[in-house]
């Protein structure tokens, strides 16, 4: 395919992304003006692309999009859950459309058009008799700028702040006086004209001599921020209007401060208070404003921006309220173009992780010879290469993570059409979608993923009826949460459904021959028998899940990646499947180990502390650890390693799932970089040996696989306690 | 706090005012600004006396003046006190109230 073609359509399904997740947000009844431009832009880029690459399918029926949304952000009809239907299939018709066209057909075949045909009927209630859709997102925006002819602009008060100020009837009463408050506004500058303003006072009669009725316009000449000007009427700020605006000489100072701003994505009033046009009291105000004029409003009619509110209150100029929202548009703009920026090569970057891994090496080799010359010059030097090594290791691995979030976004969608196809309500709850991990594994979760969370839907969350039997929230709520946690990311999809029925499973894995009708399990193992090649509980396979892609392909895949998979569950309140993953592939920060004469690496991420043995050990296998029960393997016993142990043995405590364990070994050799070998095809079945690494010397170094290693430690304490009913076979290792 | 009136000899009536005009005394001070005015065509104000004087005291000022020019009488402020001067400025209103200012000669420097 054309390269042109290529990166338009990789960047339209990024557009078609940002689009779906916005329409989704909308129908979730987050409808700020920011999201529907949000939407609106990203129709507009596709179509635009579309034009500059002249694939006319595309550019004519994303059109009909924009048109809609045109509709939409100028408040001309209103957010419908039928309409967000429609072009949510819009979404689905334009990635069928950027499918043709990566499969090489420029002009979409019949089906494709009727389906076009379709949905553009599907939104032609909407779209009405509306103008083509116009380019400017400040429309609203602009308006009033005509009703803002304030007299103070002439040039003579150019460079003065206005300060617009009507004292409230209780101040004097209160113990202030407004005059002590002028006078003390001198401090910050010089008042170049003032108008004493009395139209409130009532007349004679009626008028309380204790009563406040005094207002003044000020002209104040001031190098003072805002802020400190705001700062003067604190005391009686809630009693009175207080209205200062900035001269109109510092405008441009304030605009040239909007576009110096940092380029994040911040909301408009957030760029105004940063550039001190705007204080955070005005804008808490005028949010207060817009909240109420949005309630006043009700449904039918959109709530006021809120630049129109802030002008309105002389606040700010609507100049000002023009170059933030300019600044909001070019950073939304950068955002997409940074993003197309860094578009590399996967393999480039695999390379590049390579060359790091044998630079580790390289420089552990350099820095043993080092110590060993004993030149301190040389010493030093080579310990600063490899601070820079670490450096550079670590932002070559950092290249290669992404965030989680993007991936979890998809689910949502998901969610959308699961929960009508079912008929069931559902929420989809996600935290910590900023947790990176290794861009490798973030491709290869998905499927896995995709798959839990369907199952908690259809399987996990109950019917309606069911759920308010129990007496639960009508909606059900699937949870997909991530975090990082002692070296591996966790990633956990739980559901608030029914729990998973272990004695339906017990009777499905009797029934499958799986086991056997006189066996006794733990409630775990029996639960864990949904990992089991070829078993599934639900009897009628419906077209969400269960479509052959069972548990047991789930575990293999997240197996393939070293992770595991727990569920943990309880009948009538959910279950929760918990993923573990290794959060890096290639280089990690190892604990170096001795046992006999052979070195091993332990991952320093699960290191939790060093203890010495002692004679605590005799022949036992676990050890009293400040009042817990440590479980412990002998590296020594364990590898039958020839020889005796040293006098002295240490314990190091390492923590994998929240489980503890200790691992026996004779020397503790500190830190090491560790550059992750696969073993060979042959060592593949062997356990408790996650991989090996080389040693400056040269030597090969074991890593071990501690998540075993612990397992292997829980149960035989589990057996131990449980006097040995566990079935070996279901062990997960 | 002293209120001396008197007759002046082109048949004026003139109200002296010793001591603070403040919030403090504001409602006798509006009383008696008020019945002065609407009791004489002419109304002279003498605040060469007074040592202090806050925004109350510069509200009731405004309002016997905006009386006055109500009922077509004349309000005349005929001694200022460098306090009273001095918020009149600052307030930019020396204009409205239309007296001259009368620097004492000892103050000039």
């Amino acid at each position: 395919m054309d390269e042109v073609l290529s990166v338009f359509s990789v960047e339209a399904r990024e557009q078609l992304d940002a689009m779906e997740a916005g329409l989704l947000q909308l129908e979730r009844g987050d409808r700020d003006a920011e999201t529907i431009n949000a939407v609106f832009r990203a129709a507009h880029t596709i179509k635009g692309g579309a034009g500059v690459v002249e694939i006319a399918s595309i550019e004519h029926f994303t059109h009909v999009l924009e048109n809609v949304l045109d509709r939409l952000r100028n408040s001309e009809i209103e957010v419908s859950s039928e309409m967000i239907s429609a072009l949510l299939l819009g979404c689905d018709h334009i990635n069928a459309l950027l499918d043709a066209v990566q499969s090489g057909r420029l002009e979409p075949d019949a089906e494709l058009d009727t389906a076009g045909a379709a949905i553009t009927d599907q939104l032609r209630p909407f779209i009405g008799n509306a103008p083509a859709a116009r380019g400017g997102v400040l429309a609203a925006d602009a308006g009033t700028e005509a009703e803002l002819q304030r007299s103070d602009r002439d040039g003579a008060t150019n460079d003065c702040w206005h300060i617009s100020v009507r004292f409230g009837r209780g101040v004097l009463r209160n113990g202030m006086d407004p005059l002590a408050f002028l006078r003390y506004l001198l401090n910050l500058g010089e008042i170049a004209h003032i108008t004493t303003l009395c139209d409130a006072m009532p007349d004679a009669d009626s008028m309380d001599p204790e009563a406040c009725y005094l207002g003044f316009e000020i002209s104040f000449r001031s190098h003072a921020s805002k802020e400190a000007i705001e700062r003067v009427f604190e005391f009686c700020r809630d009693d009175c209007e207080l209205f200062i605006l900035p001269p109109n000489s510092k405008l441009d100072e304030f605009i040239a401060l909007i576009e110096a701003l940092p380029e994040e994505t911040m909301r408009l009033g957030e760029i105004l208070v940063k550039s001190g046009a705007l204080t955070r009291e005005e804008l808490d105000s005028g949010l207060h404003q817009q909240q109420a004029a949005g309630v006043d409003a009700g449904a039918t009619a959109a709530t006021p921006p809120l630049g129109n509110i802030l002008v309105e209150r002389n606040s700010v100029q609507p100049e000002l309220v023009e170059a933030a929202a300019a600044k909001q548009r070019t950073v939304a703009e950068k955002k997409t173009a940074e993003s197309s920026l860094i578009r590399v090569h996967a393999d480039k970057l695999d390379q590049l992780i390579d060359l790091v891994g044998e630079l580790v090496i390289a420089g552990a080799s350099a820095n043993l010879l080092a110590k060993k010359s004993g030149e301190a010059a040389l010493v030093e030097a080579t310990s600063v290469l490899s601070r820079l090594v670490e450096s550079i290791r670590d932002s070559a691995l950092q290249l290669r993570m992404v965030q989680i979030g993007e991936t979890f976004n998809r689910f949502h969608r998901v969610a959308r059409d699961v929960s009508r196809e079912l008929d069931k309500e559902i929420e989809l709850v996600i935290n910590g979608g900023e947790t990176e991990l290794d861009k490798s594994v973030v491709e290869k979760i998905g499927d896995p993923l995709m798959h839990l969370v369907r199952n908690a839907m259809d399987h996990g969350i109950e019917s309606a009826a069911a759920r308010a039997a129990a007496g639960k929230p009508a909606k059900g709520r699937v949870e997909l949460n991530a975090f990082h946690d002692s070296g591996s990311i966790v990633i956990e999809v739980g559901d608030d459904g029914g729990g998973l029925d272990k004695r339906r499973i017990q009777a499905k894995a009797i029934e499958r021959g799986l086991l056997q009708a006189n066996e006794t399990l733990s409630d775990q193992d029996v639960v864990n028998l949904i990992f089991e090649p070829g078993f599934s509980t639900v009897d009628k396979v419906s077209n969400l899940s269960g479509r052959g892609v069972g548990m047991d392909v789930v575990k293999k895949n997240i197996t393939a990646l070293r992770g595991s998979v727990d569920v943990r569950t309880e009948a009538g309140a959910g279950s929760r499947f918990i993923i573990r993953l290794p959060l890096t592939l290639a280089i990690i920060d190892g604990f170096l180990i001795g046992v006999g004469r052979a070195s091993y690496v332990i991952p320093l991420d699960m290191v939790v502390e060093c203890i010495e043995l002692g004679d605590a050990g005799g022949d036992r296998n676990y050890l009293n650890l400040r009042g817990e029960v440590l479980p412990f393997v002998r590296l020594r016993e364990l590898f039958e390693v020839p020889g005796q142990p040293p006098p002295r043995e240490n314990v190091v405590v390492v923590q994998y799932a929240g489980q503890k364990a200790g691992i026996v070994v004779d020397q503790l050799l500190g830190e090491f970089q560790t550059v992750i070998k696969p073993l060979g095809t042959l060592f593949r079945n062997m356990r408790g040996i996650g991989g090996s690494t080389i040693l400056g010397s040269g030597e090969v170094a074991l890593i071990l696989d501690v998540q075993a290693l612990v397992a292997r430690c829980a149960r035989s304490e589990e057996q131990r306690a449980h006097g040995n009913t566990g079935s070996r076979r279901l062990e997960t290792h | 706090m002293e209120f001396i009136t008197q007759t002046t000899a082109d048949g004026a009536t003139r109200l002296t005012i010793e001591g603070e005009l403040s919030i403090y005394d504001a409602a006798e001070i509006k009383h008696r600004l008020i019945e002065g005015i609407r009791g004489a065509a002419v109304f002279e104000l003498d605040l060469s006396h007074v040592g202090v004087m806050d925004s109350a005291g510069f509200q009731l000022l405004t309002l016997a003046k905006r009386e006055s020019l109500e009922l077509g009488h004349a309000l005349r402020i005929v001694g200022h006190s460098p306090a009273v001067r001095e918020v009149i400025e600052f307030f930019n209103m020396v204009a409205y109230f239309g007296d001259p200012l009368v620097i004492p000669a000892g103050e000039q420097s």
